[in-house]
């Protein structure tokens, strides 16, 4: 079930208008957020911590409700979705995976087609297909629990979990943050591939820029709450916004 | 000498027996622990470490009483008869359950099913509240507040205040399950509270990310989850209320606490372990079924196992099962007393309850009443005995028994709240008078004996000192300890007045407990002086010395028989019936049938039929 990229490339799958959320004494969390992703491309939103970037995931599928403005996915506002509804066509993924830990695999990644009533058959085909486009052979992992794995074994599930119902979109909430840098390496390369494959509309948080320049199509940096740069990542290396200076300088000598 | 010796073989045997395998099992567990450590499992090493750890306490708690009386015994310098004696009893223990098993059995069951309703209620309602705290955590703080003040309140006050508020399922199983049920409702709310938010909060998230509700949250992801410790406070509560449930005898609910309180109340030990060992197994087998169940449902745990322990608990139920149904073979058929009686015109739904009080001449007076009513009227009659301080009063008045036997003084003074009289006639008329206007309760005529406190000292010390009189005594009183029942204390004719009539002070305050235990503290030599009722059994059987009371301080006390005129008024053939006890029973009687029971440990019931019989002919 890929979906053909279609006439409408720079169609928005996700549109921010205008968008603020206070906390409760006032103070603002993100402020007057404007911005759109558009279908099949990888929005990395990245920033210091509490800049405000997950509260803007957040936003998306609604465990979050704007105190002004609208976030509008696939072309309805978020208020007028039913969360439950939106959430199953969001794939979500989180940094500590989240994964039960009183489900096997297989019953982790079943998830959503369980809720979603898929039939049993489709949803065991379905189990094999995403562990071997994860890269973890079906017959060894399946059966396991999630505290028999390594850490990059559980985000390869949190992804094929994500994955499970097809969603046109899919959150990533500093999904690789805890890994060793080598097995973070390897699975920024391989999801780089997967997404190449199978055009969803991402957007994806990170506080690592090394990875946000890897990734992205494009990315939007936040500071204190707003959106201070969304551009290209060859522009953002050239944008002369200080925390994207200071992002950058981070990288010592590494880049470019 | 040469039989006591030869029990000192299996009474080591014994030890050995009981310490070493739990030694062992202590031991294996320990090196289960390592390996796993060493295998890097250190969840289920900490698993391991801590089982054997408990079987560690296991093997000293068994091993260290048997060498603590071991050493006992020899250095009292005739260790073979110590050890003998010991062996003894167990061997008395052991027989005591074999005679009467069915009784045992049947009060283990009531025990049981009122934990079993008692905490299965407060699991069905607990749990539930439980997650509305966590989804409505303003609520939390109040709603546990207030269970931690129900599991604060004393088991004994708790029962007093529902007898009042629940008229008439004031005494007998239903306040025992209401107060059991409120005791066990805080582990539970708690547990279930703490273990629905002890969740991984990434876990919460992203269950609610991926859209499931808030029900598929709780039912697929936070119960599951919160399982093992929700479990734990079942187990917190069934344990403390297998614990609390020994107290309901109290009030008339039956289970273990029978022998409890029969025992303190006859000076018998054995009577005593024989409710408290039934009731620790029983709070150990419940905590370890608990146990199995969390394993079962474990979602960690693999199917092989999960059928092992399943057909593990199927086998202890069948063996269970198998032994009370061995147990109930040849019970004898509830003989209906209304088919017994020829010619009787008596609905077969006809019922009263006689009640008694919490101390053996009661219980053989209840009997009395209660096989007269049956044999000459064919009525049913339910027996709420063991209801201790006034609650046989307070059961009156609410509805929950029909009749009970009360003496004249104690109405006189402790219910009425007179002025104390020393004329008994004029005490008996004014307390009849005064139940029928106040209370609607009638009191039939005098049983014949009357019973009056009795002061006490050991025989040995009467004799040596030679006293005769409570004024002899006085002299002596300031050097020696006293203790009273709580009722002594505090009502206008007990210890106050007898201070002031015979000039007496002691060495301290006295110390005021439970009327049964001054029979013992007095016994064993902890205090000198104590006031104990004149017909006890185990005055005799205790070689006390019962001082006479020259300056007439004590008014006689009168036992009669009261009864709720609307039960008279239905029944009028039991009022024809009970006259037939007008009188009968004399002091000595009393004494004699006390002194069976109490010292000769005999059946109530057998001793109640044979003096019916005896008075017949």
């Amino acid at each position: 079930m890929v979906q053909t990229p279609q006439d409408g490339e720079s169609e928005a799958v996700v549109e921010f208008r205008d968008v603020s959320l206070l906390a409760s004494r006032g103070r603002p969390i993100v402020s007057q957020l404007s911005f759109t992703v558009t279908r099949g491309e990888t929005l990395v939103l990245l920033g210091r911590s509490g800049s405000g970037k997950t509260t803007t995931l957040k936003l998306v599928n609604r465990l979050l409700e704007p105190t002004s403005g609208e976030v509008i996915v696939e072309g309805r506002p978020t208020s007028e979705w039913d969360a439950i509804r939106l959430r199953r066509r969001i794939g979500y993924v989180i940094q500590e995976t989240g994964l039960f830990p009183h489900f096997t695999v297989a019953r982790n990644i079943a998830l959503v087609p369980k809720l979603e009533r898929w039939p049993e058959e489709q949803i065991r085909e379905r189990i094999r297909g995403l562990l071997a486009l994860v890269g973890l052979d079906p017959g060894v992992f399946a059966s396991r629990y999630p505290r028999e794995l390594s850490g990059g074994q559980r985000q390869r599930v949190g992804v094929a979990r994500a994955l499970a119902a097809d969603p046109p979109i899919i959150l990533m909430d500093e999904p690789f943050g805890a890994l060793d840098p080598l097995t973070r390496a390897e699975l920024q390369r391989e999801f780089a591939e997967l997404t190449a494959r199978l055009n969803k509309t991402i957007v994806f948080v990170t506080h690592d820029v090394r990875e946000a320049l890897k990734l992205a199509s494009r990315i939007g940096l936040f500071r204190d709450g707003r959106l201070a740069v969304l551009d290209t990542p060859a522009k953002f290396a050239r944008s002369g916004d200080e925390e994207a200076v200071a992002f950058l300088d981070s990288l010592g000598g590494a880049t470019e | 000498m040469k039989p006591a010796r030869s029990y000192l073989l299996p009474s080591i045997l014994v030890t050995l027996l009981c310490c070493w395998p739990a030694g062992i099992v202590a031991i294996v567990y320990a090196t289960r622990a390592r390996k796993r450590w060493q295998a890097g499992e250190y969840g289920r090493a900490a698993e391991a470490a801590e089982r054997a750890r408990i079987w560690c306490w296991v093997s000293v708690g068994l091993g260290l009483p048997v060498a603590l009386l071991g050493l006992a015994a020899v250095m009292s310098g005739d260790p073979a008869g110590q050890v003998a004696g010991v062996v003894r009893d167990v061997i008395r223990f052991g027989s005591f359950f074999v005679a009467n098993r069915r009784e045992v059995t049947s009060l283990a069951l009531q025990h049981l099913l009122l934990v079993a309703v008692a905490t299965g209620a407060a699991a069905i309602v607990g749990v539930p509240v439980g997650v509305l705290l966590t989804r409505q955590r303003w609520l939390s703080k109040p709603v546990l507040a207030v269970a931690n003040i129900f599991q604060t309140v004393p088991s004994l006050a708790l029962f007093g205040f529902l007898i009042p508020l629940l008229g008439s399922h004031g005494i007998g199983r239903v306040p025992a399950i209401i107060a059991l049920f409120l005791y066990s409702l805080l582990p539970i709310i708690r547990n279930t509270f703490t273990g629905i938010l002890g969740v991984d909060p990434a876990v919460r998230e992203a269950a609610r990310g991926m859209g499931m509700t808030d029900w598929q949250l709780l039912i697929q992801v936070e119960l599951p989850l919160a399982m093992s410790v929700i479990i734990a406070g079942l187990r917190v509560a069934t344990v403390i209320s297998v614990g609390t449930a020994t107290i309901a005898a109290a009030i008339g609910a039956g289970g273990l606490g029978m022998y409890i309180f029969r025992g303190l109340r006859m000076y018998d030990n054995i009577l005593i372990l024989a409710g408290a060992v039934p009731a620790a197994l029983m709070a150990l087998a419940a905590d370890f079924t608990l146990g199995l169940i969390e394993k079962v449902i474990a979602p960690e745990t693999s199917r092989r196992k999960r059928l092992w322990v399943l057909v593990l608990m199927a086998a202890g139920v069948l063996i269970l099962g198998a032994a009370l149904f061995v147990i109930s073979l040849g019970r004898p058929d509830d003989q209906r007393p209304s088919q017994d009686v020829a010619g009787s015109e008596v609905s077969p739904g006809a019922r009263v309850v006689v009640g008694s009080k919490d101390f053996t001449e009661q219980f053989i007076l209840g009997e009395i009443v209660a096989q007269t009513i049956e044999t000459k009227t064919g009525i049913s009659v339910e027996r709420q005995f063991n209801l201790g301080g006034d609650l046989c009063h307070r059961a009156m008045l609410a509805g929950n028994v029909d009749a009970y036997v009360e003496y004249s003084g104690t109405a006189f003074t402790a219910i009425l709240k007179h002025q104390p009289l020393s004329d008994a006639r004029a005490v008996f008329d004014q307390v009849r008078s005064d139940y029928g206007e106040r209370f609607n309760l009638e009191v039939l005529e005098p049983l014949g004996f009357s019973s009056t406190f009795a002061i006490l000292i050991r025989g040995d010390v009467a004799r040596r000192l030679n006293l005769k009189t409570i004024s002899d005594a006085a002299r002596y009183a300031p050097e020696w300890h006293a203790a009273f029942g709580q009722d002594f204390m505090s009502r206008q004719d007990g210890y106050p007045g007898l201070a002031k009539a015979y000039d007496l002070s002691f060495a301290d305050v006295p110390r005021e407990m439970d009327l049964a235990l001054t029979y013992r503290a007095l016994a064993d030599g902890q205090v000198d002086f104590i006031a104990g009722n004149s017909t006890d059994g185990l005055i005799e059987k205790l070689d006390l010395y019962q001082l006479e009371d020259d300056r007439h301080y004590f008014p006689p006390y009168e036992a009669a028989i009261v009864m709720r005129k609307d039960t008279l008024a239905r029944f009028p053939q039991i009022a024809e019936a009970l006259k037939a006890l007008a009188g009968k029973i004399t002091d000595s009687d009393m004494r004699r049938m006390n002194y069976a029971v109490d010292a000769e440990h005999r059946d109530v019931k057998q001793v109640a039929r044979e003096f019916l019989s005896a008075i017949k002919h």
